[in-house]
């Protein structure tokens, strides 16, 4: 799935790298627990999270995700941002929920993918 | 053995918010020497979680990461309170973190499993009270 579809489908606002947007992910992984984020994700290109601090986009870093869509109108800080741009990691928030968002974008399509 | 590349890095233990710059850095350099996406990853997720180990229970650190023609070796080296049982620590779902760490996305007693997961060797030396020094090895097949 696109990350721009996904951008629609949880009525989320972009807030950098909308270059990248037209980039597929193949599947997500929803979690505020980024220690659960490093030891069980596989190969997610999506990161779905209600926590907002750095360590969510270094954490993407490390795991080589594409995008990260912050959920519960939780908003990107000036420094997440920053550092999103140099990792070239897409940003997104929405104001739904965790459950409403993972649950709109697993109807659609993109599904949990392959644990560790 | 052809002299290793090294990167050092001092871990600032004072500011949680800058817990992983030092292991984006080396994720970019890593890229750039071409290694395999498979070996930069598991080199990543071991370092980070030793680097965010360093800053929320041992007041920052040393890492220092060594890439040869065969292997990648990571090591960090901190002053903090040493680890009592390494057993225990090693266990999935042992923590000591508090409830503001876990407030910030981690403590979930997961990085130690984690790092030795993620790499071929890895080996622990604490003395409590004096410190904690941690060698990781990812081995390269070219
Ligand atoms: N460098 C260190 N110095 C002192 N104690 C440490 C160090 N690294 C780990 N520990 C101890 O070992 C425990 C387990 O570490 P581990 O990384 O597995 O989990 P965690 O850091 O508590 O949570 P998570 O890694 O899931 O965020 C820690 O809670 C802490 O008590
Ligand atoms: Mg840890």
């Amino acid at each position: 799935m696109k990350i721009r579809e996904i951008a629609a489908l949880a009525k989320a606002q972009v807030y950098c790298c909308e270059e990248f947007l037209d980039g597929e992910v193949h599947s997500a992984c929803g979690s505020d627990m980024m220690s659960d984020v490093l030891a069980f994700v596989k190969d997610q290109g999506l990161l779905i999270t209600g926590l907002v601090n750095p360590q969510v986009v270094r954490t993407a870093e490390m795991m080589d995700m594409r995008a990260i869509l912050f959920v519960r109108g939780k908003k990107p800080t000036p420094e997440i941002l920053a550092l999103a741009k140099q990792c070239e990691i897409v940003i997104m928030a929405s104001e739904l929920r965790m459950f409403e968002a993972c649950g709109t974008i697993y109807e659609s399509g993109l599904k949990g993918g392959v644990l560790q | 053995m052809s002299a290793p590349l090294v990167y050092r890095y001092d871990i600032d233990g004072e500011n949680f918010t800058s817990a992983g710059e030092a292991s984006v850095k080396v994720k970019k350099s890593l890229r750039q020497l071409g290694l395999s996406q498979d070996i930069i990853r598991r080199v990543s997720i071991a370092m980070y979680e030793g680097e965010i180990n360093m800053v929320i229970h041992a007041n920052g650190g040393c890492a220092t990461v060594s890439v040869y023609p065969e292997k990648i070796e990571i090591v960090l080296d901190d002053k903090g309170p040493g680890i009592p049982n390494i057993d225990l620590a090693m266990q999935e779902g042992f923590s000591t973190a508090p409830e503001r760490i876990r407030s910030l996305g981690f403590g979930a007693g997961m990085g130690l499993p984690n790092m030795k997961a993620n790499t071929d060797e890895m080996k622990i030396e604490t003395t409590v009270g004096v410190g904690t020094k941690i060698t990781m090895t990812v081995n390269v097949n070219r």
